[in-house]
């Protein structure tokens, strides 16, 4: 039986609550009757051969690429370069996609004799991965053979010896990149392409580049005009890396692009709940909603984290194609398309949504208030193509505690962020005044660069991804949140969900139309 | 007695032997003053700063000589200047004069140096000059404190008046030198009514001496203090200082004074622990000697030490110099100014004030007192005007004479009726608690005072139960507060029950003091100087003194909270911030464990020796060393430099690369996710306001290199390393702990041209007092309860950061294949320790 396609529920007397993700926890709701929501499809079948489609994909390159056993030569330089630990979310279940690529990689240049390969972590401004971490994605056999070599790198923007200025772009934009890559004769980039924004020049554009560069298109202007981020034709984000991606190309450097995608499949079985629509829930559904739900509820926050944290997806791989970076990144997005896209007929006045645990930025970690904007606004409302879900002036719900909790290990430039910058101005357009303080203190590059801390730009960026929302939305509602937290985020705070759909009446008129986004799993509204 | 002087000589009585009483006084006060040099003692005080101003202001020819102890900073003059002078007493001659004030002062206002607690008042040959050349002496010097030591007492109030006649009768030859035609000086000693002691009934202006004279009846006061050997009093008092000093310093009272000091301030090094049980040393004396004074004078029948020292002083004073010109003053209890210089005018906090004060903030909920009884209180204005025109009027003739200055015959205030007043005006003009909540003031039963002693002494037994409980429990930040607040509560209330203990005699005193001469001396006034000079006990209205005068000023002058709204406590706590955030500080230095982060020596150690250990022998190894942390914990409070030494040979044999790369993952994965974030920012913002910033902590120098960042300079310990590249688990120097810390601090401000007193500490327990008692703006964070309590008692700022929401359950590293094993050396070396 082929998987069910997404669908659109609209709410009668005889739908049974909804299910909301409310940060460590969820809750059932009821929406009133007319309101419509979301589903994604069901996860689509997975390879059943991953690791020979992965060879055939090496092979059979796509675009004008030559099959990568023929690149590949004695004496040459080599850099294999990977997603971090932001994707895929959850993370997956060993082995993780990039091991299975790797290794295929790592063959087929051990066989060709090339004997300088370095494995390099795309963080871009991300936060490095742990020892863990790495073994997770990559698995122990190559950790153990890369690591202790000092062959096993994670990229570093702030390295003044490690990066390479390549260039500008006809629209004055840095092109500076990761000098190892970019001296390379080959860079093989293993992508996970999760969502439709991943990959192409995003890869290497932005997964090794430094702040020099990144600052051209990570700001409040290009977001305002990336309609979405994950419709490329739509997105400036995307106009600005596929840009310095053909100046990359035209200085000559080579890369062999190798893209993934996954399945939907986002939660184990006990959790299976989580990714049914909730009148097909069975008795076993209801009961492990109750014992999960009152459990992670009673539990003290942190330890709900680290329960949750410890959840690994079964994600299975469903595609893989190498080659040129264009060309394979073509098939790539029509892939995640045939996995994510649901059609919606028009806007609503107000989109809900429960915001869950995790975001791509805080995978073993804490979802700070800055992330709950972020994957609100910025994630969550941008998973649309076309037009956003929700009409201008309309009103987005979100369902999180928003207690001003923060890792001060990976997000320590997202609490001063906080305290200082938020509670001056909310604009994004406005922050950009203490963007350059925040980008060279020199305590947030050390934790950059010898920590695990996300850069101490980062937190802009992440308000920055909520420009586009911002400026489309009348209101921002947080269910359930910390008031005065809520508060500085420029927010408005409810109790319940009723309430909140009566604040909204307020902003968009009586008798609004309501549209929940039953994410996760991830999908994509294809807005008619 | 025998005048030493023919009344013919005397300057101010005119001469004859009509009855005192009837013969007016004219010329009136300020002429008869004109021109004369007054010698005041004890001008400091209360009485003496009214005195000085009303003389300089309402007599304009007379000068006016102060004798003033001189501190180790100010010489007399400049004390007397700052003391005197300045006080707001002088607002309302400061403005009659305008500029002229300086000149005036200038002019007719000296200060001589001397103590009348030493024999000829340690005066220097000018200040003898000064005292030959005074025509009328008002000693008006005294312990008025009720509970002074008995010897302080003795010296001040017996010995005083004697020694000031002395000193008189010795400068009266040189008086005639100078002065050939002036008359003898005239001495105005001032004393207090309740020498009277536990008399019931009239008790009379009469010297006690006269009243056996006269035959007095027996068993009174009178008799009593006409009895007691004075000489032998005095030798005994002065051996009982000797003995109770040489008690003191027993072996076992030192000890105990030790032991007493390393429990209030834990492992804060050897110097702070032996001035802290001087203190209780010194304490423990004056306590003794306090006790003393008061056993003696209530089992002889005064109520304490002050009205017995005073009494006897009379006694000697007379006895010793009845030949000189004497008059003695006693006033009651002297209260805030019903008109001169201001109305409500108050110097200190005096007896009636803190009483009322704690009973406004409900502390005190009943004071002992008989409703019908009298509460003699006289405001100082009209004692002032009183000694004036005493002076003005001239001894005597017929030798020491007494004026008694009080209101209980004249114009009496009821206790009762005084207790009725204060709770009116209080249920009107309530006082607000912390949370801004107006204090309802209690209904006054007039119990006993064994009942209210009874009372008060159970609620001081129970806080200090609950206060010790607190003490032992491990608590630190808001928590440790509560202990904090415990314990000024149960100094609030163990103030109430001093209050009641000294004070309740003067509520419950039966005496009448009768005040004739003082109403003759009255009515001798020309009506002028009856208006100018005005001591009639039955001019106070004393509804109207106590609700629109006395009150108001008690409470100005308590500053307490009488208005609602923003708590004064989180004012001042923003003011601190704003001066330990001024960009004009120079230093800010931390320390580490429970200040900047959650973690220990022990967690971080923990941390890394599981770092690479096999996942079979974590949690065994995790418990091992958990089991050892009550030893390890006491070790530590007994001595932190002693804990870190033997501590730290459990690194021996660790490969010391290794544990440097480790640490860099410590940092963030241990120390960041323990920290107190609001803590970092802080040290941030010291060094964007340019502050240097400095971290002193006992932590070894790997297990800190990646805070190394944040500062300018990092003290730390640090191990050796020997010729494989381990660790000796040896400590290269002396760890910065207790006072070194403050030594390291101080040589590095010195070195680099900054002032400590300009520079802030934060440091979070009792054992860092050097560290922030070397500093000019001290930081407590989230203290624990013997720190919270210095802290509140000094109004050192408190900081109350929060823990990052990220906490690591178990100091682990994370699980590493097993490439190293230097945890087996340290496996031995736990072994060998047990």
């Amino acid at each position: 039986m082929s998987p069910r396609p997404g669908y659109v529920l609209e709410v009668d007397r005889t739908t049974p609550p909804t299910l909301f993700w409310h940060g460590e926890s969820f809750r059932l709701e009821r929406l009133p009757t007319g309101s419509r929501v979301v589903y994604a499809p069901e996860p689509h079948e997975p390879l059943a051969d991953p690791v020979a489609a992965i060879r055939d994909a090496l092979d059979n390159p796509l675009g004008d690429s030559q099959p990568l056993r023929s690149l590949l030569r004695p004496g040459m330089r080599l850099t294999i370069a990977f997603d971090d630990v932001s994707l895929p979310l959850p993370p997956m279940r060993r082995p993780d996609v990039r091991q299975l690529v790797i290794e295929q990689v790592l063959d087929q240049a051990a066989s060709a004799g090339v004997d300088d390969v370095v494995l390099v972590v795309a963080l871009a401004l991300h936060r490095r991965m742990t020892e863990s971490e790495l073994r997770h994605a990559l698995g122990d056999r190559i950790y153990d053979a890369f690591a202790p070599h000092d062959l096993l790198w994670q990229h570093d923007a702030e390295d003044p010896d490690g990066l390479v200025h390549l260039g500008v772009t006809d629209r004055g934009e840095d092109v500076e990149i990761n000098k190892r890559a970019a001296t390379s004769d080959l860079i093989v980039y293993v992508n996970i392409n999760l969502v439709a924004m991943d990959g192409g020049h995003k890869s290497v554009a932005t997964g090794l580049a430094s702040y020099r560069s990144l600052r051209h298109h990570h700001n409040a202007h290009t977001m305002r005009h990336s309609r979405s981020f994950m419709d490329q034709d739509h997105s400036e984000l995307h106009s600005s890396n596929w840009r310095m991606g053909r100046l990359i190309a035209a200085s000559g450097i080579k890369i062999f692009q190798i893209e993934t995608t996954l399945n939907n499949d986002a939660f184990p079985e006990q959790f299976r709940f989580l990714q049914r629509r909730e009148w097909e829930w069975s008795m076993r559904d209801r009961a492990a909603y109750m014992g999960a739900s009152s459990a992670l509820a009673r539990v003290p926050a942190r330890l709900a984290r680290s329960v949750l944290h410890g959840v690994a997806a079964p994600h299975r791989m469903t595609s893989v194609q190498a080659g040129e970076v264009e060309a394979v990144h073509a098939v790539t997005t029509a892939n995640v398309y045939a996995q994510q896209l649901v059609e919606v007929d028009g806007q609503t006045d107000v989109l809900t949504m429960g915001l869950p645990y995790i975001s791509p930025y805080n995978v073993n970690s804490i979802l700070n208030p800055i992330l709950v904007a972020c994957l609100g606004l910025g994630y969550f409302f941008n998973l649309y193509r076309g037009r956003p879900l929700v009409r201008p002036g309309g009103v987005l719900i979100m369902s999180h505690p928003t207690t001003p909790d923060f890792h001060p290990g990976h997000h320590p430039s997202y609490i001063d962020f906080f305290e200082e910058v938020l509670a001056d101005t909310t604009d994004p357009a406005e922050i950009g005044k203490y963007e350059e303080g925040f980008a060279t203190d020199p305590w947030y590059v050390h934790l950059y660069r010898t920590g695990n801390a996300y850069h101490g730009v980062h937190p802009f960026y992440m308000w920055y991804w909520c420009a586009h929302a911002l400026d489309h939305l009348g209101a921002v509602i947080v269910v359930g949140g910390h008031r005065a937290t809520v508060r500085r985020l420029g927010f408005k705070s409810a109790s319940t969900m009723a309430d909140a759909l009566e604040m909204a009446a307020d902003v968009v008129g009586p008798g609004p139309s309501i549209t929940h986004l039953h994410t996760p799993p991830l999908m994509i509204a294809d807005v008619r | 007695m025998v005048a030493a002087t023919t009344p013919g000589t005397c300057l101010a009585a005119p001469a004859t032997t009509a009855e005192p009483g009837t013969v007016p006084l004219d010329p009136g006060i300020a002429e008869r003053l004109a021109g004369r040099r007054l010698f005041v003692t004890g001008a400091t005080g209360f009485l003496g700063t009214a005195l000085v101003e009303r003389l300089l202001r309402s007599v304009p020819g007379c000068h006016v000589t102060v004798l003033v102890r001189p501190t180790r900073r100010l010489d007399a003059t400049a004390r007397a200047r700052r003391e005197i002078i300045a006080n707001d007493c002088f607002t309302r001659l400061r403005r009659q004069l305008g500029d002229g004030f300086d000149a005036a002062v200038a002019d007719r206002f000296a200060a001589v140096a001397g103590d009348v607690a030493r024999d000829g008042l340690g005066l220097d040959d000018a200040g003898r000059d000064a005292l030959a050349a005074a025509d009328v002496v008002v000693h008006s010097a005294a312990t008025v404190s009720f509970d002074a030591m008995f010897d302080v007492a003795v010296e001040v109030n017996l010995l005083g008046p004697t020694r000031v006649a002395a000193a008189v009768a010795a400068a009266a030859d040189r008086r005639a030198e100078l002065h050939p035609d002036a008359p003898p000086t005239h001495l105005v000693s001032i004393s207090t009514a309740y020498v009277a002691g536990t008399h019931q009934g009239y008790a009379t202006e009469t010297l006690a001496t006269d009243a056996m004279a006269s035959g007095a009846r027996a068993r009174t006061h009178t008799t009593v203090t006409t009895e007691v050997d004075i000489a032998a009093e005095i030798t005994t008092i002065r051996r009982l200082r000797a003995d109770r000093e040489a008690e003191s310093r027993r072996p076992e009272r030192l000890t105990d004074f030790t032991r007493r000091a390393r429990k209030d301030l834990g492992s804060a090094g050897v110097h702070l622990i032996a001035e802290r049980a001087e203190r209780l040393r010194d304490d423990w004396v004056r306590s003794e000697l306090v006790e003393a004074g008061r056993a003696r004078a209530q089992a002889l029948g005064w109520p304490d030490a002050y009205a017995f020292t005073k009494a006897l002083g009379e006694r000697l004073l007379v006895g010793e110099h009845g030949d000189l010109p004497i008059t003695v003053v006693r006033p009651s209890i002297i209260e805030s100014a019903l008109a001169e210089p201001h109305p409500g005018w108050i110097r200190g906090f005096r007896m009636a004030e803190p009483i009322i004060v704690s009973y406004a903030r409900g502390l005190l909920r009943e004071f002992p007192g008989l409703p019908e009884g009298v509460v003699d209180v006289i405001p100082v204005d009209l004692v002032v005007a009183a000694i004036i025109a005493v002076a003005a009027a001239g001894p005597d003739p017929g030798g020491p004479s007494v004026v008694q200055v009080a209101s209980g015959v004249r114009n009496p205030l009821r206790y009762g009726q005084l207790v009725d007043l204060v709770q009116r005006w209080f249920t009107d003009h309530p006082l607000y608690d912390s949370d801004g909540q107006p204090i309802v003031v209690p209904e006054w039963s007039f119990p006993g005072r064994g009942r209210v002693q009874r009372q008060l002494k159970r609620a001081t037994d129970m806080l200090e139960l609950t206060e010790r409980l607190l003490t032992i429990l491990p608590l630190r930040g808001e928590r440790a507060e509560v202990a904090g607040r415990l314990e000024d509560r149960r100094l609030q209330v163990e103030r109430a029950r001093s209050y009641v203990e000294l004070y309740g005699a003067y509520t419950e005193t039966e005496a009448l003091f009768r005040v004739d001469r003082l109403l003759a001396l009255w009515e001798r006034l020309s009506p002028a100087d009856q208006q100018a000079f005005c001591f009639d006990p039955g001019a106070v209205d004393w509804n109207a003194y106590v609700h629109n005068i006395h009150l108001p000023s008690v409470v100005q002058h308590a500053r307490v909270r009488t208005t609602p709204g923003g708590s004064p406590v989180a004012s001042r706590s923003e003011r601190t911030l704003r001066a330990i955030l001024a960009p004009d500080r120079h230093l800010a230095a931390f320390d580490l464990e429970n200040t900047l982060v959650a973690s220990n020596v022990v967690e971080s150690y923990t941390w890394l020796a599981t770092r690479h250990l096999p996942a079979g022998e974590r949690a065994a190894f995790a418990a091992r060393v958990l089991a050892a942390a009550p030893a390890l914990a006491a070790l530590d409070r007994r001595d932190r430099g002693d804990f870190l030494r033997s501590f730290y040979r459990r690194y021996d044999g660790a490969p010391a690369d290794l544990l440097r790369r480790d640490g860099q993952e410590l940092v963030q994965q241990l120390l960041l996710a323990k920290s107190f974030p609001a803590g970092i920012a802080r040290v941030r913002r010291h060094r964007a306001l340019g502050h240097r910033t400095v971290l002193i902590t006992g932590a070894l120098d790997f297990v800190v290199e990646g805070l190394r960042p944040l500062f300018d300079e990092v003290v730390c310990a640090e191990l050796g390393v020997d010729s494989d590249g381990r660790f000796d688990g040896h400590l290269v120097r002396l760890p910065p702990t207790g006072e070194s810390r403050a030594l390291v601090l101080a040589e590095y401000a010195e070195a680099e041209g900054l002032d400590l007193g300009e520079s802030v500490a934060y440091a979070d327990s009792a054992s860092d007092l050097p560290l922030l008692e070397c500093v000019g703006f001290p930081v407590a964070v989230n203290p624990e309860a013997r720190l919270s309590a210095i802290a509140r008692r000094r109004g050192w700022h408190v900081e109350q950061w929060s823990r990052a929401a990220t906490r690591p359950p178990l100091p682990m590293g994370p699980l590493d294949g097993g490439i190293s094993r230097w945890w087996t050396r340290i496996d031995h070396v736990l072994r060998e320790s047990r």
